[in-house]
């Protein structure tokens, strides 16, 4: 799932360093991501796991790092 | 935020990405992000309507960075602008993030919106009344002036 997620990151994200060189864990905010790349983030993680974020997610923390993102997809999955 | 102070936020916001925006996302981006409104006076018959979204979009952030939001989940639709029959706009906010507004004591929000080429800006001042100074009738106000629904 990381992958998807990095590859989501580099093609929507408008990070300013290179995806594949941030941890899991990196604050893709400090990596460049704006407010507005974080909706196309969160539009293009819908379309490609098939699910909708509730609005109780729509906050910062969940778009913030690769690893809390996963967190997110796993949640609204139910693992499936 | 302090207390009894005014607070500002801006952002800038390329308009090409909000264009990149609406080709690749379409509704599920203009309805998630604006409200019927917004869509009603962005969309109706503008030559660029992505200009008028990217002013928005700048708006709604600088908003939040005047309320110094920080990871309380937002809907976006929850900050709108809406315009007044003057022409000028104003921001009218909704749900969690009239909320915050309420509980920061924030009374005004005054929005500036500019576009230019590439890019759109907005500024937002958040203005904070003073509880200690104010008489109990400005107190007991539930509507403060100019941001919020009415």
């Amino acid at each position: 799932m990381n992958e998807e997620i990095r590859a989501i990151l580099k093609e929507h994200g408008r990070l300013s360093t290179d995806v594949a060189a941030l941890a899991d864990d990196s604050d893709l905010y400090q990596a460049g991501m704006t407010s507005h790349a974080s909706v196309n983030v969160m539009l293009a993680l819908e379309g490609k796991f098939d699910v909708e974020f509730p609005d109780r997610m729509l906050k910062r923390g969940v778009f913030e790092s690769v690893a809390s993102i996963r967190a997110a997809i796993e949640e609204l999955t139910g693992g499936r | 935020m302090g207390r009894g102070g005014l607070v500002v936020g801006t952002d800038l916001v390329e308009v090409a990405q909000v264009a990149h925006s609406l080709q690749t996302f379409r509704e599920r981006y203009l309805t998630r992000v604006f409200t019927a409104d917004e869509l009603a006076y962005c969309l109706d018959g503008r030559r660029d309507p992505a200009r008028h979204l990217a002013a928005r979009f700048a708006a709604k952030e600088a908003t939040l960075k005047a309320l110094r939001q920080n990871d309380e989940a937002v809907d976006w639709r929850s900050v709108e602008v809406r315009r007044r029959p003057d022409g000028s706009c104003e921001i009218v906010l909704h749900g969690g993030v009239r909320a915050l507004a309420e509980r920061l004591s924030v009374d005004v929000l005054s929005v500036s919106m500019s576009h230019d080429g590439a890019y759109a800006t907005a500024v937002v001042i958040a203005e904070q009344r003073e509880k200690w100074r104010l008489p109990a009738s400005r107190l007991a106000r539930k509507t403060p002036r100019g941001a919020y629904e009415r």
